[in-house]
């Protein structure tokens, strides 16, 4: 499965790689911001992506709202440092299927991310 | 300053060193800093605007910083690399984040951090707005965070925090 990490703290994409990696995920590409992860994406055609909120250039719900512009159907996970219930509903109105707040624990995020390629299945298969 | 403001930087530094790296933070007295001492070696800073405005910073002596780098990324870096600056700013965003989202009916943004590195250097402040130092006791040494944090005048839209920083 190809998965997108999108932050611009390489320190968080280790930490997230490291969860991929155990749950047998390791065919991961990596972006440090919204503008990357658009100029990435499109070849790289992921299966789901993992998107920070703030980052420099572009951030995260900018991204997501651009991608979701064209492309409806690949599950976005939202792990993010915003934790208020506003911002969550923001992000999921913007297309987000998922969301994480940091701090995390490993058997969090495996969980979500878990849920969330259940609930879409042409992404699991 | 309310310590409203306070009491969710010291529950969200508990929350993000626990769950990060299972870290203990004893939280000691908090005081009002005076001046720009006491000066550490690594300070990660984050402006907050909206409805509250100011800024943070979490501060280090080298050791500490170090020890904490190597438990929260997995490797150690020296001091001057950027991936030890990206972790020291990883955590004070996680800090930030975490304590704003406590605050009650007040809607603000956190700026992307900054990380200064340098042998006792200095941040200075916007002098318009009182800082509480919280210090930290964890395992891998002392640690400092410190809040200048103030209601600002207008609701949401206020873009006025800055920090700026010598080493």
């Amino acid at each position: 499965m190809r998965i997108l990490l999108v932050d611009d703290s390489k320190t968080m994409r280790n930490i997230q790689k490291a969860v991929l990696a155990q749950l047998g995920y390791t065919e991961v590409m990596e972006a440090q911001d919204g503008q990357d992860a658009l100029s990435k994406a499109p070849a790289f055609r992921p299966e789901l992506m993992l998107v920070d909120w703030n980052m420099p250039n572009m951030d995260g719900l900018t991204f997501v709202k651009a991608w979701r512009s064209t492309n409806k159907t690949t599950p976005i996970i939202m792990v993010t440092t915003e934790a208020e219930k506003s911002r969550v509903i923001e992000a999921i109105k913007a297309g987000v299927n998922n969301y994480v707040v940091k701090p995390f624990t490993p058997d969090l995020l495996s969980q979500r991310i878990q849920e969330t390629l259940a609930k879409t299945p042409a992404a699991a298969a | 300053m309310d310590a409203n403001y306070i009491k969710p930087f010291v529950a969200s530094i508990q929350n993000v060193f626990s769950t990060m790296m299972q870290l203990q933070v004893v939280v000691r007295e908090p005081f009002l800093k005076t001046d720009n001492n006491p000066n550490h070696d690594v300070s990660g800073v984050i402006g907050m605007s909206g409805d509250v405005k100011g800024s943070v910073i979490l501060s280090f002596p080298q050791q500490t910083a170090e020890n904490v780098v190597a438990l929260f990324s997995g490797s150690k870096f020296s001091m001057g690399s950027p991936d030890f600056a990206d972790a020291i700013g990883e955590l004070v965003n996680m800090v930030t984040g975490g304590a704003k989202a406590m605050f009650k009916d007040r809607k603000c943004s956190i700026s992307c951090p900054s990380v200064i590195v340098g042998k006792d250097h200095t941040v200075a402040r916007q002098s318009d707005i009182p800082c509480v130092v919280i210090p930290c006791s964890t395992d891998c040494g002392d640690l400092f965070i410190e809040i200048a944090v103030k209601p600002a005048a207008a609701p949401a839209g206020d873009k006025s925090s800055k920090a700026t920083a010598s080493a």
